[in-house]
C-alpha cells in the first residue's frame, strides 16, 4: 500500500513514515499543502493522510481540490480539532475518515487499512469468513449448519467486523460505525459487546474466528488459513 | 486637533450649518418677495388714486373752466393728508395748489414722474423751514388741460418708502437673529453630543486597554445615542462573561492537567533511575502510554465541558430523548449484566427535544456509567439468581414542558451535603480513588444540561441515587441581549 502523509510537523511526519514502513507499507511525506496537493495529483497513492492545519494550503482545501479534479483517493484527516462539528466539516469537505490528535498509531493504521480496502471494493450481499456466513438482506447468520440468532446491534457489529475481515478494527471505529457515537465512553463497553458476540459465534466451535488484537482492537478472520 | 476644530468637524455642526444656510436663504427670499410686492402694490394704489383725481379734476375743468378747477383744487389741497395739487398756466405760474419747490422742468413733461417737493403749509412752519430733508419724494402725474393749463396731481411716497424700509429692516434683523441663535443652538447641541461621544470614546479606550469592566455612560434620555450605548453595554457584558468563562476554564485546565502530568513525569523519572532490565523499561513505557491516554481523555473531557459551558452547542436539532435512553441502555446493558446488575430502560413514549444529540448521549452515558460503577452486586452467590440482582433503571419521561432523562440505581447514593460539590470538576467522593474514573463525568453531564437550558439534579432513590437531566422541550431559550 502506498501512502502520502501531508503533515507540517516534520517529526510527526517522519515518525509516521517510519512506522508505516515497519509494517510493510510505502509512505511519502509532504510538509505543506501545496506540495501535498502536487504529489497527490498523480493519483498513485492508495490513501492520503492529511493534517487539517497546514501551511500554504489547509488540509480541507487540498482534499476539496482533489475531489473537484475527480481524484478519489481516500483521505483520512488528522486534526487537533476533535469535536463532532469539526468532524462533520471534515467529512463534508471530501474526507473519508477523521481522526483527532493525539492518536495512537494502531488506531491510524487500522483506519488507513480499512480505507484502502474500501476503495474499489464492492458491496457483497453475503459476507463469509471461514464457515461463518452473514446474509445482509435476510439478516440471517449461520455458522456451518447452525443458525445463529443475533440482536439487531449484534448483527450490525458482526456485519462491520466481517466487512473488514482480516483487518484490525479498533474500539473507536466500532463505536463510530456501529453505534454512531463519537465520544469516549469512560468504561470499555465495546469489550463486553464483543465477548457477548464471541460467545454466540465462537462458543462450541473448535476454530475461533473473532480475535482480540492486543493494544489495537479486534479482527475477524478464518484461523485455518 | 483643537477643541474648536473638533467641534466644527462633527456631523451635528455640519448639519446645523446646512440647515442655517437653507433657512437664512429661504427667509431672505421670502422677505424680499414680501417687500417688493408691498412696494409694487402701494405704487399701484397711488397711481390709481392719482388717475381718479385727474379724471375728476379734468371733469371739473370741463364743466366750469379754470375758475372752477382752481376752487376745487384749493378746497381739496387744504384737507389734511391730502394729495399734492398744482395748477399752473402755460407759462408755469401757479394758480392753485399746495406744492412748492418742485424740480425744474417737471411740468414740461406730461405723464408720470417721481419728484421731490415741498409742501406749502410746511414752508410756513419756521422750525421746519431750514430742514432741506423736508423735501419729500412724490409720485406725480402732469396733465395737459385743454387751454394750455397744466394740472399736477401726486401722492407722497414717504409712506411707501417707510413701509419698505420697515420690512427690509425686519428682514435683516430676523436673518441676523436666526443666524446667531441657530449658530449658538448648533454649537450647544454639537457640544452636548460631542461631550457624550467623547465620553464614550474615553470608555472604549479604557476597555481596549484591557479593563473589560468599563461601561458606556448613559444620559438617561432614551435617545438614539443612549440606545446605542445600551446595546454596546449589553455586548460588553456578554464579552466580559465570555472572557471570564474562558479565563476560568483555562486556569482550571492548567491546574487540573498539571497534577497528572507531574505524576507521569515522576513515573518516567523513577523508571529511568531504578529500572534495570528491558522488561522493566517496557513496563514503565507501557504505563506511561496508558497514563498519557488517560491524560488525553481528561483533556478531551475538559475541553468538551469548557465548550459546553461557554455556550458552544454545535449542532442543535430535534431528536427523541427516548431513543437515546434506549440506545445508551443497550450500549451499557452487557457491561451491567457482566457485573451482575440488571439494566432496564423505561422509555416507551417519544420524548422529542431539541439539542445536541451527541452531547446529551454522552451526558446520559456518563450517568449510566457512574451508576454501574458504584452499584455493588449483592453477593457472588446470589447475584445471578433472578430477582435478587440490583437494578439500574434508565427512563425518558415527559414532564410538562420538560423532558427528563433519569438514571436510578440502588448503590450507596450521595449524601445530600455532597450533592452540589460532586458536580464540580475532579471531585470524587471516594477518598481511596480505587474506582476508575476522572471525576469529570458529572461535571460534563451538568454542563450539557445547562447548555440546553436545563439542569442536572441528584436525588435520593431510597436507597441509591437518582440522577436527573431535565431538558426544556424546545431547547435552550435564546437570550437576546
Amino acid at each position: 500500500m502506498r501512502l502520502l502523509i501531508i503533515e507540517d510537523d516534520r517529526d510527526a511526519a517522519d515518525y509516521l513514515v517510519k512506522a508505516f514502513r515497519e509494517v510493510g507499507h510505502i509512505a511519502d511525506a509532504a510538509n505543506d499543502g501545496e506540495d501535498g496537493l502536487a504529489m497527490a495529483m498523480d493519483g498513485q497513492y492508495d490513501v492520503l493522510i492529511v493534517d487539517r492545519m497546514l501551511p500554504k494550503r489547509d488540509g480541507l482545501s487540498v482534499i476539496g481540490t482533489l475531489r473537484t479534479k475527480n481524484i478519489e483517493t481516500p483521505a483520512l484527516i488528522l486534526s487537533a480539532l476533535g469535536q463532532v462539528d469539526d468532524r462533520v466539516k471534515g467529512l463534508r469537505a471530501g474526507g473519508d475518515d477523521y481522526l483527532p490528535k493525539p492518536y495512537s498509531f494502531s488506531e491510524l493504521l487500522a483506519r488507513v487499512e480499512v480505507l484502502a480496502r474500501r476503495h474499489g471494493g464492492r458491496e457483497e450481499t453475503v459476507l463469509r469468513v471461514g464457515d461463518l456466513e452473514l446474509d445482509r438482506l435476510s439478516h440471517q447468520v449461520r455458522r456451518g449448519s447452525e443458525e445463529i440468532t443475533l440482536q439487531p446491534r449484534e448483527f450490525r457489529l458482526l456485519e462491520y467486523l466481517m466487512k473488514h475481515a482480516s483487518q484490525v478494527v479498533t474500539r473507536t471505529m466500532l463505536l463510530e460505525n456501529v453505534w454512531d457515537y463519537h465520544f469516549d465512553p469512560q468504561t470499555n463497553v465495546i469489550d463486553v459487546h464483543i465477548s457477548r458476540l464471541r460467545s454466540k459465534i465462537d462458543k462450541g466451535f473448535s476454530q475461533p474466528l473473532l480475535h482480540t488484537v492486543r493494544g489495537a482492537g479486534y479482527m475477524i478472520r478464518d484461523g485455518a488459513r | 486637533m483643537t477643541a474648536l476644530g473638533k467641534l466644527f468637524r462633527t456631523t451635528t455642526f455640519k448639519l446645523t450649518l446646512v440647515y442655517l444656510t437653507v433657512f437664512a436663504l429661504f427667509a431672505a427670499f421670502l422677505l424680499a418677495y414680501f417687500a417688493l410686492n408691498t412696494r409694487r402694490l402701494i405704487t399701484e394704489q397711488i397711481t390709481e388714486t392719482v388717475d381718479a383725481e385727474i379724471t375728476g379734476l379734468s371733469e371739473q375743468y370741463r364743466l366750469g373752466g379754470i375758475r372752477r378747477l382752481v376752487i376745487v383744487v384749493d378746497a381739496r389741497a387744504r384737507r389734511p393728508g391730502s394729495s399734492l395739487y398744482l395748477v399752473t398756466t402755460f407759462a408755469g405760474e401757479a394758480l392753485a395748489g399746495n406744492v412748492n419747490a418742485l424740480q425744474p422742468g417737471i411740468l414740461d413733461n406730461p405723464g408720470w414722474t417721481e419728484t421731490t417737493y415741498r409742501r406749502l403749509d410746511e414752508a410756513e412752519q419756521p422750525e421746519h423751514a431750514d430742514h432741506p430733508e423736508h423735501e419729500h419724494l412724490a409720485l406725480a402725474r402732469v396733465f395737459q388741460l385743454p387751454g394750455g393749463f397744466r394740472l399736477l396731481v401726486g401722492r407722497d411716497l414717504d409712506e411707501r418708502e417707510r413701509l419698505y424700509h420697515i420690512i427690509v429692516d425686519a428682514g435683516r434683523w430676523s436673518i441676523a437673529i436666526v443666524l446667531v441663535l441657530g449658530l449658538a443652538g448648533g454649537l450647544f447641541v454639537t457640544r452636548r453630543v460631542l461631550r457624550r461621544v467623547d465620553a464614550m470614546t474615553e470608555t472604549t479606550k479604557t476597555i481596549m486597554a484591557g479593563d473589560l469592566g468599563g461601561r458606556l455612560p448613559l444620559a438617561g434620555t432614551g435617545d438614539e445615542i443612549d440606545r446605542l450605548a445600551e446595546n454596546l453595554n449589553a455586548m460588553l457584558e456578554r464579552i466580559e462573561a465570555l472572557m471570564h468563562g474562558l479565563k476560568e476554564v483555562s486556569d482550571n485546565i492548567a491546574h487540573d492537567l498539571k497534577t497528572p502530568l507531574t505524576r507521569l513525569r515522576n513515573r518516567t523519572e523513577q523508571a529511568l533511575r531504578n529500572a534495570t532490565s528491558e522488561a522493566e523499561y517496557r513496563a514503565a513505557l507501557e504505563a506511561t502510554i496508558e497514563e498519557s491516554d488517560g491524560l488525553i481523555a481528561t483533556f478531551n473531557a475538559l475541553l468538551m465541558i469548557a465548550r459546553a459551558e461557554s455556550g458552544q452547542s454545535g449542532d442543535m436539532r430535534e431528536f427523541d430523548a427516548a431513543e437515546i435512553a434506549n440506545d445508551i441502555g443497550e450500549l451499557y446493558e452487557p457491561l451491567a449484566e457482566e457485573k451482575g446488575i440488571a439494566l432496564k430502560v423505561e422509555a416507551s413514549d417519544a420524548a422529542p427535544v431539541r439539542g445536541n444529540r451527541e452531547l446529551v448521549s454522552q451526558a446520559l452515558a456518563n450517568l449510566v456509567d457512574n451508576a454501574i460503577k458504584y452499584t455493588e452486586p449483592v453477593g457472588e452467590a446470589v447475584n445471578r439468581a433472578e430477582g435478587t440482582m440490583p437494578e439500574i433503571v434508565v427512563r425518558a419521561l415527559n414532564a410538562g414542558d420538560r423532558i427528563l432523562l433519569t438514571v436510578s440505581d440502588s448503590g450507596p447514593g450521595i449524601a445530600e451535603a455532597d450533592r452540589s460539590r460532586v458536580v464540580e470538576r475532579f471531585v470524587r467522593l471516594e477518598q481511596s480513588r480505587s474506582k476508575p474514573g476522572s471525576g469529570l463525568g458529572l461535571s460534563l453531564a451538568a454542563a450539557v444540561a445547562r447548555l440546553h437550558g436545563g439542569e442536572l439534579t441528584l436525588e435520593d432513590n431510597h436507597p441509591g441515587l437518582r440522577s436527573v437531566i431535565a431538558l426544556p422541550r424546545g431547547g435552550p431559550v435564546q437570550s437576546t441581549g
